[in-house]
Order: structure tokens, then sequence, then C-alpha cells
């Protein structure tokens, strides 16, 4: 519960650290979900900052308010799973009364690693582990409820708790979130996620194949070797090409053929 | 017995559309949950028609197509939810064992995807014009530009997801079904050379995922063991 007397306090003088109401809190989170709802090549996600952290500003006098708000719509870049923990210590900072050049050097300072982290635990991670787990359930033949089910259900579980997380800690610890980042969770979960996704991928490869073949087994063979020549090729040269570009250019040759044929 | 006829999708196209809407829209601007996933997206499409199984098999394609995608930041990558919506709808509204109903419903949703993830640099480039003009009202702090900027970038996104897939589906639903009508090879092996492709782009897909992790490669071979294995006895 939030003390009238002390939010008073936190409005008139600066330095005094505020007390954020629950509900606040709950507002912002809601809107960390649309934190890229005006990404752009320009600012990235400034904007989003700017306005997931809005509920938890509003306690500040006016022109505190809008000088926060104006200082954290500029330029941005994280992932926006871990965005969370940049609007909480951020506006930790503001509401504490922070000097705002500090402020704009800590901003400038948390975008790598927010962005980098996140990339790599999520985008590379969890996301990947998840798709292998449901097409896993694909391949031993679920249905199209369960797999959806459990695609939806494991990667969001991850995804939700990431954010309530990063929010969190973000508000408790403001400007000193660095030793946050240094769990064990962001150092070595994304190899372990990747060693699991490896024995995921090699399971699923044969069984998904058959189940979308159907009736053809014997030509599962083949399809696996083109697979493995294809996969080293496009490995080899997987900084100029993307798979699913060539996918289509191969496929509109065997869609062309088709008709010909 | 198809279920979707080119008379009945005119009445299906508005709704469709806003799925695609939505699917579009989740996969960045809110809320991320991976409705945009292409496992997702087209089997929500193919039950929609009425064929879940059908809207499955295309999105696990797909998927195994879009393990590839990583959306880091600025890079440009496939936009799989409208992509998705369009690949479920036509896959379910082939007849039922069309030889040709995989390959092109596959063709139709990266077709799809070259064009909605070309639509993504506009949205975000429509974006950055629009923080240009409220440039002035940001840099005082307006709590309202900042509220009207980030409602108009979501307004917009998804009109881009609902006009990719009405677009997709009003041009390429009708030239999927002529194509599927004068498929001239057999379903095994028009799904040999999908299936195919998709295992190509997944397994380079997962090296470059993976290959960094100490012993990834040994256990990569050792659960493709285990999957064989299983097949085999199947």
């Amino acid at each position: 519960m939030t003390n009238p007397k002390s939010t008073q306090r936190a409005r008139n003088e600066v330095g005094t650290p505020a007390p954020v109401s629950s509900w606040a809190v709950g507002a912002s989170f809601l809107r960390l979900f649309a934190v890229q709802g005006s990404w752009n090549y320009e600012t990235m996600i400034g904007n989003g900052i700017a306005f997931c952290m809005k509920p938890l500003l509003r306690g500040l006098p006016e022109e505190r308010y809008r000088a926060a708000l104006a200082r954290q719509g500029r330029y941005f870049n994280a992932h926006p799973y871990l965005a969370g923990i940049a609007v909480g210590s951020l506006a930790r900072g503001e509401l504490d009364g922070e000097d705002p050049v500090r402020i704009d050097r800590y901003r400038t300072a948390l975008c790598g690693p927010l962005g980098s982290v996140g990339d790599q635990l999520v985008w590379a991670g969890w996301l990947p582990l998840c798709s292998l787990m449901a097409l896993t359930a694909f391949a031993l033949g679920a249905g199209p409820l369960v797999v959806v089910c459990i695609f939806l259900g494991a990667y969001n579980a991850g995804h939700i708790a990431l954010r309530a997380w990063g929010l969190r800690v973000g508000l408790r610890r403001g400007m000193r979130v660095a030793p946050a980042l240094s769990n064990p969770l962001f150092r070595d979960g994304p190899a372990v996620l990747a060693r699991v996704s490896a024995v995921l991928a090699g399971l699923i490869l044969p069984l998904a194949l058959q189940r979308i073949i159907g009736p053809g087994r014997v030509l599962a063979g083949g399809v696996a070797v083109v697979a493995v020549v294809g996969a080293v090729i496009l490995a080899r040269f997987g900084a100029r090409a993307t798979g699913w570009r060539a996918a289509l250019a191969l496929l509109s040759i065997f869609v062309l053929y088709s008709v010909a044929h | 017995m198809c279920k979707l006829t080119l008379e009945s999708l005119l009445f299906a196209i508005l709704p469709v559309s806003l799925l695609g809407a939505v699917a579009g829209l989740d996969m960045v601007s809110f809320p991320q949950i991976m409705l945009s996933r292409p496992l997702v997206s087209a089997t929500l499409a193919g039950a929609f028609i009425g064929r879940p199984g059908a809207g499955l098999l295309i999105g696990a394609v797909l998927e195994l197509i879009a393990l590839e995608t990583l959306p880091f930041g600025a890079s440009r990558y496939a936009e799989w939810g409208s992509a998705g919506v369009v690949g479920g709808v036509v896959m379910a509204g082939q007849p039922i064992g069309a030889a040709g109903a995989l390959p092109v419903a596959m063709f139709v949703a990266l077709a799809t995807a070259v064009f909605s993830s070309r639509s993504m640099v506009w949205v975000r480039n429509w974006n950055a014009h629009q923080a240009r003009r409220l440039r002035t009202e940001l840099d005082v702090g307006s709590p309202t530009a900042v509220d009207s900027l980030q409602l108009r970038g979501l307004t917009m996104d998804l009109i881009r997801g609902f006009s990719v897939t009405f677009i997709a589906l009003l041009i390429l639903f009708p030239l999927s079904r002529r194509i599927v009508a004068i498929w001239g090879v057999d379903a095994v092996h028009s799904r040999a050379v999908v299936t195919a492709l998709a295992a190509t782009v997944a397994a380079g897909a997962i090296w470059t995922l993976t290959h960094r992790a100490a012993r990834a490669g040994w256990l990569f071979v050792l659960g493709l063991g285990a999957g064989t294995a299983l097949l085999l006895l199947q």
C-alpha cells in the first residue's frame, strides 16, 4: 500500500525515494506487451519505453514528469522482453530524483547488454526450443490443439515470467541492475538451451519428416540425404543467402515444372 | 470434402484477414505471445476453414523453415503471422488428397512472407515519419504525444497485417486452386520435395543455433539415433 504522505513528499522533494503503487506497476507491466508498438529505425523502442513508464511516473510533479518523459522517449534499443528492466530501473532513477546526466549515461550503457542477452536467451534459445518441443508433439502424432497448446503454453510461461521479473528487478534495484544481468540464467542459459535443442532436433527430424511425407517411406532416406547436403551448403553460404528465400526460389521452379508437366 | 469454395472465400476473407491482422501485429508490436509463429497462425487459419489438421500440416512445414528466423532488432526477416494464415487457408481450402495442395500452400505462404517482410519495413519508416511529425511535442514530454505515437504505430501494424492477408488471399487463393487443378506430379513426390526443402532450411538453422555449444553435434547425433529408432519401431 502507498502512504499518501510519503507520496506527497516524493512529489515535492527531489532526491527523496518515491513509492510506486501496485496499480501503477500493473499498468506498466501491461504496457510492456506493446513496448515495440512504434518501433522505427530512428528511435527504435525509445517511445515505447516512455509509454511503459508513464503510469510509474504519474506521481511526479508536472515539470519533472514531462522532463522525464522527454528524456525517456529518445533513442533506446533492447530486447523487448528485457525492456522491463530498463523501464523499472530508469523509472526508479527518475522517481528518486537522480541527476538527469547520470540517467542519460546509464540509459546509454543499458542498451547493449539488454539487447544481446535477450537475443541469445530468447530468440536464439527459448523460442527455437519451444518450437522443437511442439514439433516433437506433432511428430509423435499429437493433434492440432495439443501441439498449439504445448507451444503457446511453454513459450509464454517463460516469456511472461521474464517480463515480470525484469520490471520487478528494475524497480527494486534502480540504477544498479548489473548484478541481476550476471544471473546464471543469462550466462549459462543459452548454451544449455542449445544443447537441449540439439537433442530434440535430432529426435524430431526423422519423425516429423515421416509424418509430413505420409505414405512414402521409401523416399524418407533420399529426403534426409538432400536435407544434410542442403544444410551444409546453407551453413557454408549462410551469410549470403537466407534459407527461406532459397526455398521459395526452388519451390517456384518445382511449381512451374509440375504445372508444365 | 473441401469446405472452402471460391464463392465462400468472399464471405470468409474478412474474418480470416482479421486473424492475419492479429497474427501480424503479434510478430513485433503487440503482444508477442507468438500467435505469429506459423505453427499457430496456420493451424488457427485451418481451424477457421474447418480443417485444423490441414492447417497444422502446413504450419509444421513452415515452422521448420521459420526456425531460421531470428527477429533481431533492425534486421529484415520474414513476417510469419499473416504468411502462416494465408498458407493455412490455402492448404485447408484445397480438395482433400490433392497432390499439389502442400507445395502450393507452401509456395503461397513463402510468397506472402516476402511481401509481408517488406511491408514491415514500410510501417517502420512510417513510424519514424510520425515520430518526426510529433518531435516538438515529444521533446517537451507531452504524455498525449507519447500515447498517440504508440497507438498510431499499433494501428498501422494492424492495418498492415490485415491488408497483406486480404490482398494475398484475394490474388493467391484463386490462383492456387487453378494450379492445384492442373498439378502434374504425384502426391508422394510432391510432399517429398516440400519436406526436403523444409528439412534443409531447418537443419541449417539448427546448426547455426547450436554449433557453438559444447558437444551439441554429438547430442544431435544422439537424438537422431533415438528418432530413427522410434521411426523403425512404428
